[in-house]
C-alpha cells in the first residue's frame, strides 16, 4: 500500500462477521491490522460498538478508534466496510452497497449465514472483485454478480457457451454426476 | 510484490481461538469439523490425471476458508498448493479458473514459485475472454518482480486501452500498485492513461483518473495543468468526479498563499460540484469548500445549505458526513452553521449517537446563551448512553460554553458535578476535573461551587492522580473563601481513607490552610499530628515539617507555601549556564529576574536574550498588534506585585514592547508602555549582553521636553543588570487624568560599570558611572486606545451622539489588495474589527470594515472605515468616528495623520 497517492480513496478492510461476531469473511487491505490478534481485536471492538444498534433498514456508521465504519445487517449477517477518519463516507457507503447488494444477488435473496457458508467461494470472489488491494475496483452490484460467476465482464453475455461446457464433461461422468452438474449450471445461470 | 502466505495473509487468528470456532460451528456448516491437514490431503486432487473442477473448487474454497480463519501454512505447505494449482490450468473451466486466480494471489509463496504460472498467465492474458484478460492481469502484476513487468509491458499498455471496461480497469488500477516500486515503467504508459481517462465506462475514468493524477503527484505545475483541463471536459464518473474536486482543493491549497484579494481559482468549480445529481460528489464539494484555508463567509454559504439538506436525510451515513463536516466548520465559523440549528437540534435524539453527539458538541458551538438550559437538559438524557471518547468531546465543549457565557456557569458547573458523580474511566474524569479547574480560575463566581463538587468527588474517587490534583487545588484556593473550614473535613478524611501519596497531598493542602487562616491554625495542628504517626514517609516529613512551620520554626507558616516568583524560562536558562559552567559554588538563584511576565514566556525569553531574534526587536510590534493579542491581563499582575507602583491604579492598557537599543550592542534595552488613568509607566526590561562587567544601579532618565503634558514622577531603578537575563526598571510619569497626552521623549540609560576581574571572575569594588543614549520612544494616540468586542455595532453606533461625529479622507497610496491595506489600518488604530468586517470579499473593489476600541478612562471609541482600491491599486478610505466626546473623535484621526 506504500506509495499510493493519499488523493485516492482507499478501503481499509472489507468484514462479512455473523450474528456473534464471528468472521466469516474477511479482508484487509491496509498494514494497521498485520497480526492475527490485532485483527481479532478490531472485529470484536467493532462488533461490541455496534451490534446493539439497529443497521436493517438503513447502513449506519461509526467512528472509532481512528477509523469511519460503514455497515448494513442483513438476516445474521453483518457487513462492515472500513476506512480512514478523513474519507468520504458516502464512498465508502457505495463500497458498502456494492458488497451486500452483490452478495445479495449471488445468493439469490438468501442472505443468511448458512447460504454464505455454503457458497463462500462467491463471496470471495465478490470481495475479490470490489476491491483490489484497497483501491475500490467496481461498484455496481450487477456488474460485480456476473463477473464473479464468469457469465460476463459487463454483465450481458455467457463468454462461454454452457451447452459446451456441459458436453465437455458427459463423456466422463456418469449419468448421476452429469444430471448434478446440469443442475448446477443451470442454477448458476439463473443467478442474475 | 511477491507475497508469501506468511505476510499477505498473516494468521489471523491464533490457534484456541480457531478451535473454539470450529466447536461453535454448527452442523449446517459445510466447514464443520474442517482440519488444515485433512484438507492439504483432499488438495491431492489437483494433481489426479482426470481434472474434476468442481470438487477442485471446492477444496480451493476449503483452503481459502482456512486462511480466512486465521490458519497459517508453512512455505512448504503454500509451496505444494501452489503448484497443484498451477497444474490445473490445462484445466478449460472458467469458474474453477476464476478460484484459481483468487487463490494464487492468497497463496503465493514466493518469487522461485512464480515463474511456473507466468506463462499460462500471460496465455491467459492474450485471451479472448474478458474476464480471463482482467483477472489475469490483476494475478500477474501482483505477484510478479521489475524484471518480469519489463518483458509483459506491452500487453498491460494494451490492456490499458482495452475496449473492455473489465481488462482496463484491471491493468489501471495493477498500475497504481506497481506504481509505488517501478514508477519508471509506469510513467512510460502516459498516452495509453491519457486515452482511458476518455473512457464512457464511470470505473475505467476513476481509475485512468487517479493514476494521471498519481504520476504528476510531485510536480506542482503539471497537476495544475491536469486540473485545469480535467475540470474543462467532462468527467462523468461521480468517483472521478470526486477525486477531481480534491485534486481543486489541493490547487487551491497551493495556490493561495496568505492574503485573499483575489478570486481563488476554481472555486467556481467547487460550487458547481454542489449541484452534481451524485450525492456523494455533492459532499465531496461541499466538505472540500468548508476545508478551504481562510473560508469566508460568503463561499461557505452555498456549501452549508446543501450539508443542512443532507442533516434531514433518512439515510444515518449522509446524517453524519453532514454533521461531522458541519461541526468542524463551527469551530471557526461558528455564525456560519447557526442557520442549521434547528435540524441540528432533532439530531439530539438520533438513533446513532456518534450522530447524536457531533449534532450536541455542534450546538455548544454555535449556540445562544438562552437556548444552554435546553441543550443541558437533551445532553443529560443521553451521556450514559455514550461512549467515554464521545463524552470528553460534550465535556470539552460544555467547558468552552461555559468561559462563553459565564452567567450560565450555575447550570453548566451543576452538570459538569453530576457527570462527575457517573461512571467513566480515568481520561474522562480527568477532562470533567480539569473543566472544573479552568472554570474556577477563569470565572470567580463559579470558585464555591466548584470547590465543593470537587470536594465531593474526592471522597469516592478512584484515581490517585485527580485526588491529589484537586487537593492541591484546594490547599490553594480553598483558604480563600469565605469559609474556609468547611473545606478541612473533606481533606483530612483523605488522611485517613487513602493511600500514601493522596495523604501527602492532602497533609500539604492542610497545612497550607492552617497557613493561610490563622483562626484554623491550632486545630488544623491538632490534625496534623495525628499523620506523625503515619506508616509512610513522605507523609510523616510532611506532617513533621508543616507542623514545624506553623508553630512559627522553620520559616514560619509562610514557609509552608514557599512562592517562586521568577521568570520560569529565566530560571531554566540559568540553571541551564548554571550546570554547563560546571562550578562547586551553589547556584544563586536572586540571579534570576523575578516577578515574570506570566504567559509570556517565550515572549519575553526571545525579547530577553540579545541577538536571539533580529526581527523581534523591530518586527514586533506591527506583528503583534496585527493579531490584536491583548498583553495587557499579562502584565497586569506583575505591575500589582509592585509596592510603588500599586497607588497608580488598575493598568488601562500595556504596549508591545519597543526596542530601544540597536542589535549587538552591549544593553538590549526594551520599553513596554503601560497606561493608567492618571500616568503612564515606562518599564524597561534590561539585559546586559557582556559577561566582563556587572551593571548596577540602573535607572532611565527621560527628556520630557517634547512632551509638555508629561511630568516625571519618580523612577524604580534596577539593582543589577542580570547577564543575559531581563531585569525591569521603571520611570513613571504623570499626566492629566482622562488627557490623550502625546509627544516624543529622550531617554538615557543610567548606571554604574563595575569591570570584572578575568584573573578572579569577581567584580571590583569601585565602579564608574556612565550612561548611554537609547532610542527616542513616542507616546501616540494609539497608546491610549485598546480593542473591544461589540455584539452589535449599529446599536451601539447610534447610542452615541452625532455631534461627535468626525469625518475625513486618506489617500493610502499604492497596497497589494485592499485585505492588506485593510489590516494595515486595523494595526494602525488598534481597534477591534466588528461582526467580521475585517474579511474583505476576494476581488471586492471597495469595503467597510467596522471597527470598536474604548480609550483611557473606559470611553467607548467606533470607527467606519470604507476604503476602496482602483484599477492601480491606489487605495483611498473614508474614516468616519463617532465617540463619548469630539475630542476623542479627533484624536483617532490624529493617530490615522501620525501613521
Amino acid at each position: 500500500m506504500a506509495g499510493i497517492d493519499p488523493t485516492l480513496p482507499i478501503v481499509k478492510n472489507l468484514l462479512l462477521l455473523d450474528s456473534e461476531g464471528k468472521r466469516i469473511a474477511v479482508k484487509y487491505y491496509t498494514p494497521e491490522w498485520s497480526t492475527v490478534a490485532s485483527q481479532a481485536s478490531f472485529e470484536k471492538a467493532l462488533w461490541n460498538k455496534t451490534s446493539r444498534t439497529n443497521a436493517r433498514a438503513e447502513a449506519e456508521i461509526i467512528m472509532f478508534d481512528n477509523v469511519v465504519v460503514v455497515y448494513k445487517y442483513i438476516g445474521d449477517l453483518m457487513f462492515y466496510v472500513t476506512g480512514s477518519l478523513d474519507e468520504n463516507e458516502l464512498i465508502l457507503y457505495t463500497v458498502l452497497q456494492a458488497f451486500y447488494e452483490s452478495v445479495t444477488i449471488l445468493l439469490r435473496q438468501q442472505v443468511e449465514k448458512k447460504t454464505v457458508l455454503e457458497n463462500l467461494d462467491l463471496v470471495l470472489l465478490a470481495m475479490d472483485e470490489i476491491v483490489d488491494g484497497g483501491i475500490i475496483l467496481e461498484t455496481e452490484p450487477a456488474m460485480i454478480a456476473s463477473r464473479v460467476t464468469m457469465r460476463g465482464a459487463d454483465g450481458e453475455q455467457a463468454p462461454v457457451p454452457i451447452t459446451e461446457q456441459v458436453g465437455l464433461e458427459t463423456g466422463l461422468e456418469t449419468f448421476s454426476k452429469a444430471l448434478a452438474s446440469a443442475k448446477e449450471h443451470l442454477a448458476r445461470s439463473l443467478l442474475k | 510484490m511477491a507475497a508469501t502466505a506468511q505476510d499477505s495473509q498473516a494468521p489471523l487468528r491464533g490457534p484456541e481461538k480457531k478451535d473454539e470456532d470450529r466447536e461453535d460451528e454448527t452442523e449446517f456448516s459445510p466447514f464443520y469439523g474442517i482440519d488444515k491437514g485433512a484438507v492439504l490431503q483432499e488438495a491431492r486432487v489437483f494433481n489426479d490425471p482426470q481434472i474434476d473442477p468442481r470438487r477442485c473448487q471446492q477444496v480451493i474454497t476449503k483452503l481459502l476458508y482456512l486462511l480466512n480463519q486465521g490458519e497459517v501454512f508453512t512455505k512448504k505447505e503454500a509451496a505444494e498448493v501452489f503448484f497443484g494449482v498451477t497444474k490445473l490450468f490445462q484445466k478449460q473451466d472458467i469458474n474453477l479458473r476464476r478460484m484459481m486466480y483468487l487463490c494464487i494471489k492468497d497463496i503465493c509463496p514466493g518469487a522461485d514459485e512464480v515463474i511456473i504460472v507466468t506463462s499460462s498467465l500471460m496465455k491467459d492474458m492474450n485471451s479472448k475472454t474478458d474476464l480471463y484478460r482482467s483477472n489475469s492481469v490483476r494475478v500477474l502484476c501482483k505477484i510478479i518482480d521489475s524484471q518480469l513487468l519489463a518483458q509483459i509491458e506491452r500487453y498491460l499498455k494494451q490492456a490499458i486501452v482495452d475496449k473492455s471496461p473489465v481488462v482496463a480497469s484491471a491493468a489501471l488500477v495493477s498500475a497504481l500498485h506497481l506504481l509505488g516500486n517501478n514508477a519508471e515503467i509506469v510513467k512510460r504508459w502516459i498516452n495509453e492513461v491519457q486515452e482511458a481517462a476518455q473512457n464512457k465506462n464511470n470505473m475505467v475514468q476513476f481509475h485512468a483518473v487517479a493514476l494521471l493524477h498519481a504520476l504528476r503527484a510531485s510536480d506542482r505545475l503539471a497537476i495544475s495543468k491536469l486540473v485545469s483541463s480535467l475540470t474543462k471536459a467532462s468527467v462523468k464518473s461521480p468517483l472521478a468526479q470526486c477525486l477531481l474536486v480534491r485534486y481543486v482543493a489541493q490547487v487551491i491549497q497551493d495556490s493561495q498563499p496568505g492574503a485573499g484579494g483575489e478570486q481563488r481559482p476554481f472555486y467556481e468549480f467547487l460550487e458547481s460540484c454542489l449541484r452534481h445529481k451524485a450525492e456523494v460528489v455533492i459532499f465531496e464539494a461541499a466538505r472540500a469548500i468548508c476545508n478551504l484555508r481562510d473560508v469566508t463567509a460568503r463561499e461557505l454559504t452555498p456549501a452549508i445549505t446543501v450539508l443542512q439538506l443532507f442533516l434531514s436525510s433518512s439515510k444515518p451515513v449522509l446524517r453524519f458526513a453532514a454533521v461531522r463536516t458541519l461541526n468542524k466548520v463551527a469551530m471557526t465559523h461558528p455564525l456560519a452553521v447557526t442557520h442549521c440549528n434547528i435540524d441540528m437540534e432533532s439530531l439530539i435524539s438520533d438513533q446513532n449517537r456518534s450522530i447524536a453527539t457531533l449534532a450536541i458538541t455542534t450546538l455548544l458551538k454555535t449556540g445562544s446563551e438562552s437556548s444552554v438550559e435546553k441543550l443541558l437538559k437533551q445532553i443529560g438524557s443521553f451521556m450514559s448512553d455514550i461512549a467515554d471518547d464521545f463524552k470528553i468531546v460534550v465535556v470539552e465543549a460544555i467547558r468552552s460554553l461555559c468561559l462563553k457565557f459565564p452567567a450560565k456557569q450555575r447550570a453548566l458547573m451543576n452538570f459538569l458535578s453530576g457527570v462527575l458523580r457517573e461512571e467513566g474511566g480515568f481520561e474522562y474524569k480527568k477532562a470533567i476535573v480539569q473543566s472544573i479547574l479552568v472554570l474556577i480560575q477563569e470565572i470567580p463566581d463559579a470558585k464555591e461551587t466548584g470547590l465543593g463538587h470537587l470536594c465531593e468527588f474526592i471522597e469516592d474517587c478512584e484515581f490517585t492522580y485527580l485526588s491529589t490534583q484537586v487537593l492541591h487545588l484546594l490547599g490553594q484556593e480553598g483558604p480563600k473563601t469565605k469559609e474556609p473550614s468547611k473545606y478541612i473535613r473533606y481533606i483530612y478524611n483523605r488522611i485517613i481513607l487513602e493511600n500514601a501519596t493522596v495523604r501527602a497531598a492532602a497533609v500539604s493542602a492542610l497545612a497550607n490552610f492552617g497557613a493561610a487562616c490563622e483562626p484554623l491554625r491550632p486545630r488544623i495542628i491538632v490534625l496534623l499530628r495525628r499523620a506523625l504517626s503515619d506508616n509512610d514517609d513522605e507523609v510523616r516529613d510532611r506532617a513533621t515539617l508543616h507542623l514545624e512551620q506553623l508553630e512559627g520554626k522553620a520559616g514560619g507558616p509562610d514557609a509552608v507555601q514557599p512562592r517562586l516568583d521568577v521568570n520560569l524560562v529565566a530560571m531554566e536558562k540559568a540553571l541551564a549556564d548554571y550546570l554547563a559552567v560546571g562550578t562547586d559554588k551553589p547556584f544563586d538563584i536572586s540571579v534570576v529576574p523575578k516577578a515574570p511576565p506570566p504567559a509570556r514566556a517565550a515572549g519575553s525569553g526571545a525579547l530577553g536574550m540579545p541577538g536571539a531574534s533580529s526581527t523581534s526587536g523591530g518586527g514586533a510590534l506591527p506583528a503583534a498588534s496585527a493579531t490584536r493579542k491583548d498583553p495587557t491581563a499579562e502584565y497586569a499582575e506583575m505591575l500589582r506585585s509592585i509596592p510603588q507602583l500599586a497607588p497608580l491604579g488598575e493598568v488601562f492598557k500595556s504596549c508591545e514592547p519597543v526596542r530601544l537599543t540597536e542589535e549587538d550592542t552591549e544593553y538590549a534595552i526594551f520599553c513596554v508602555k503601560h497606561v493608567f488613568e492618571g500616568h503612564i509607566v515606562f518599564q524597561f526590561n534590561c539585559t546586559n549582553t557582556i559577561a566582563e562587567q556587572v551593571l548596577e544601579d540602573v535607572s532611565v532618565a527621560m527628556d520630557l521636553a517634547d512632551a509638555g503634558d508629561f511630568e516625571e514622577a519618580f523612577t524604580i531603578p534596577l539593582d543589577t543588570m542580570p547577564l543575559n537575563g531581563v531585569g525591569q526598571c521603571y520611570t513613571v510619569v504623570t499626566r492629566p487624568p482622562g488627557a490623550i497626552a502625546t509627544g516624543k521623549i529622550v531617554n538615557i540609560l543610567k548606571f554604574k560599570v563595575k569591570e570584572i576581574d578575568p584573573g578572579t571572575g569577581e567584580a571590583e569594588e569601585e565602579g564608574y558611572d556612565d550612561e548611554y543614549v537609547l532610542e527616542d520612544l513616542e507616546v501616540s494616540p494609539a497608546d491610549y486606545v485598546k480593542p473591544t468586542l461589540l455584539s452589535n455595532f449599529r446599536k451601539s453606533w447610534e447610542e452615541l451622539d452625532p455631534s461627535t461625529e468626525k469625518e475625513d479622507e486618506y489617500g493610502l497610496g499604492v497596497r497589494e489588495g485592499l485585505q492588506e491595506a485593510v489590516e494595515a489600518v486595523i494595526g494602525i488604530l488598534g481597534m477591534q474589527p466588528c461582526e467580521g468586517s475585517e474579511a474583505v470579499p476576494p476581488n471586492a473593489r471597495s469595503h467597510t470594515v467596522l471597527l470598536a476600541g474604548i480609550f483611557v478612562g473606559y470611553q467607548q471609541v467606533l470607527v467606519r472605515m470604507s476604503s476602496g482600491i482602483d484599477a492601480a491599486n491606489n487605495v483611498a478610505m473614508k474614516l468616519v468616528v463617532r465617540a463619548e466626546s469630539l475630542e476623542l473623535s479627533e484624536a483617532v484621526h490624529q493617530i490615522i495623520q501620525d501613521a
